[in-house]
């Protein structure tokens, strides 16, 4: 499989509910082995398109075509880390079996006798650098902790398209940048194409093939350099705005600020 | 009848009397059952919907004590139904307490007037109230045993699916995996692992075997496979230990039961931590 094979195709997608449409006319084009940021402010509509990826719901009209067929539940190719809030204290549950799970937990029967999912679960944790969690409790661990069982328990049935909802929320400056890192070896070390929604870009940027800017019912994509521009993003928002960048390339986008801002809140 | 110096042939004397025999079977089974299920309760946070569960059940009770039936028959059917029903509000049901609430005050309506309709014994409210252990039948005996068989096997089929849906439902339901039915049959497991337990410790201490038992191993082992198993344990220590005692002294067995499963909790709760955290401290001080 060549590195530019197309795993998700899009013709002028149209999201939400016939009487209450998210945004219109995306046309997508993700390649295998990609890293792409999903960009826009809140209730833009970044998780539908999620749910459209993994047919859980339905496009209004046109095409989405991911690994050549239409979206179906349950395609074993992509996994699905969905925004969680972090477990409570009570939750008494070793990490291991949270991604031995992700591998097995399909399967009918006990399951007394299989290893295989731990040797699994244990081979992958190991990748992300996590195996000192392997026998902590879910409801201590702190929350980059947490997401990198959560890539774990993603990655143990090795899916080639990874679907990341706002995996840094919560997560400060040093822990966001070790992810940012850590997902980034995963899609050049596993040729895995990754999703994954954030509120501010600008961390992203070093690593980015693609962006998805979902913002005012509307969807610009292409790589950093086409859609982070002053022209591309005054489209997007129907109002003329300026995309400024600082001397270590991150950007600010001036002309928005009452409807949406590129920091996270 | 006393205690002896020699338990052994306290159990001996006590087992010599078939109503007993038939209140250890059937407490064997509903502890076990309760155990388990009652693990699956506690990790998706669904002690309001059993709570409900058993309360919609005592109307089942009722009704059927009015029309001449076994109460487990209408146990079973209300509860199976009240089951299907919370399952059928969909996702987040063990939240939707609300609904959940008008539901179970309604029903409890529901069997009031069933039962002042009986014009029967005032015991046998008693008894689904707080449970008649000792005076089980042969046939429910049985009864619980098939039905209890039934569930293991049930609940060992979907084991796995159901602990990563109780457990992770987002990521479950993007793998494909049927939520919706899981739980389902998550609402009618509680649903028959209630009616019979109703019999042990009858619909207001259903929570002694349906959940403390499974929150207190909760906080003993991390592995799903070890909880349950340490939660079995508990519900069966809980359930022999109060026959054993109410056979000699004159109070009420689900007294007994309910308040073991307490002090196993409190115990758990309160002084194994600081047991873990002497012995941590005395480990550390010893390598350093």
């Amino acid at each position: 499989m060549s590195a530019q094979h197309e795993i998700i195709t899009s013709k002028n997608l149209v999201a939400g509910y016939s009487d209450n449409i998210v945004w219109r006319d995306a046309s997508l084009s993700i390649n295998r082995g990609e890293f792409v940021a999903v960009i826009g402010p809140n209730g833009a509509g970044k998780t539908t398109l999620f749910r459209l990826l993994l047919g859980l719901q339905q496009p209004v009209s046109g095409t989405i075509k991911i690994f050549d067929a239409a979206p179906k539940r349950g395609n074993p190719q992509i996994s699905y880390v969905p925004q969680r809030h972090i477990f409570d204290d009570d939750t008494n549950l070793e990490s291991l079996e949270l991604v031995r799970l992700g591998f097995s937990g399909k399967k009918w029967g006990l399951g007394l006798f299989s290893h295989e999912d731990r040797k699994a679960a244990f081979d992958v944790l190991k990748d992300v650098g996590a195996t000192d969690l392997a026998h902590r409790s879910l409801g201590a661990l702190s929350g980059g902790e947490l997401q990198r069982i959560f890539l774990a328990e993603a990655l143990v049935s090795e899916p080639t398209l990874l679907l990341l909802d706002e995996p840094l929320s919560n997560l400060d400056i040093r822990r966001e940048r070790e992810l940012l890192q850590l997902i980034n070896g995963v899609v050049r070390s596993r040729n895995v194409t990754a999703l994954l929604i954030a509120h501010n870009i600008n961390p992203l940027l070093p690593y980015l093939d693609k962006v998805v800017y979902i913002a005012n019912g509307k969807v610009a994509t292409g790589t950093p350099k086409e859609v982070l521009t002053s022209a591309s993003l005054s489209a997007l928002f129907g109002v003329q705005v300026e995309v400024l960048r600082d001397s270590r390339g991150n950007i600010a986008i001036v002309g928005i600020e009452d409807s949406h801002r590129c920091q996270p809140e | 009848m006393t205690f002896s110096i020699n338990p052994w042939i306290d159990l001996q004397q006590m087992l010599q009397y078939q109503f007993m025999q038939h209140a250890f079977e059937a407490g064997t089974v509903v502890a076990i059952l309760g155990g388990i299920v009652g693990y699956f309760v506690v990790l998706r946070r669904s002690s309001f919907a059993a709570h409900a569960l058993s309360h919609i059940g005592f109307s089942g009770a009722a009704a059927a004590v009015l029309i001449g039936v076994n109460p487990v028959y209408g146990l079973l059917l209300f509860t199976s139904v009240g089951g299907l029903g919370i399952a059928a509000l969909g996702r987040r049901a063990a939240n939707r307490d609300a609904e959940i609430g008008i539901v179970l005050a309604f029903m409890l309506g529901l069997g009031v007037l069933f039962l002042s309709l009986y014009t029967g014994y005032a015991t046998e409210a008693y008894s689904i109230l707080f449970g008649e252990i000792l005076g089980i039948s042969f046939s429910n005996v049985l009864l619980t045993l098939v039905a209890g068989v039934i569930i293991l096997v049930l609940i060992s089929l979907v084991y796995r699916p159901l602990l990563f849906a109780s457990l992770d439902e987002d990521v479950a339901e993007a793998k494909g995996m049927p939520v919706v039915l899981l739980g389902i049959i998550f609402m009618l497991l509680v649903a028959v692992a209630t009616s019979f337990a109703v019999q042990v410790v009858g619909v207001l201490l259903i929570f002694s075997l349906m959940v403390t038992p499974a929150a207190t191993a909760q906080r003993l082992a991390k592995r799903p496979g070890r909880v349950i198993i340490i939660s079995v344990v508990i519900a069966l220590i809980a359930t022999w230990l109060g026959l054993f005692i109410a056979f000699f002294e004159p109070y009420p067995v689900s007294f007994f039961i309910t308040t073991i499963a307490f002090v196993f909790y409190l115990f758990v709760r309160f002084i194994t931590p600081r047991i873990r955290n002497f012995m941590s401290g005395f480990g550390e001080s010893t390598i350093s």
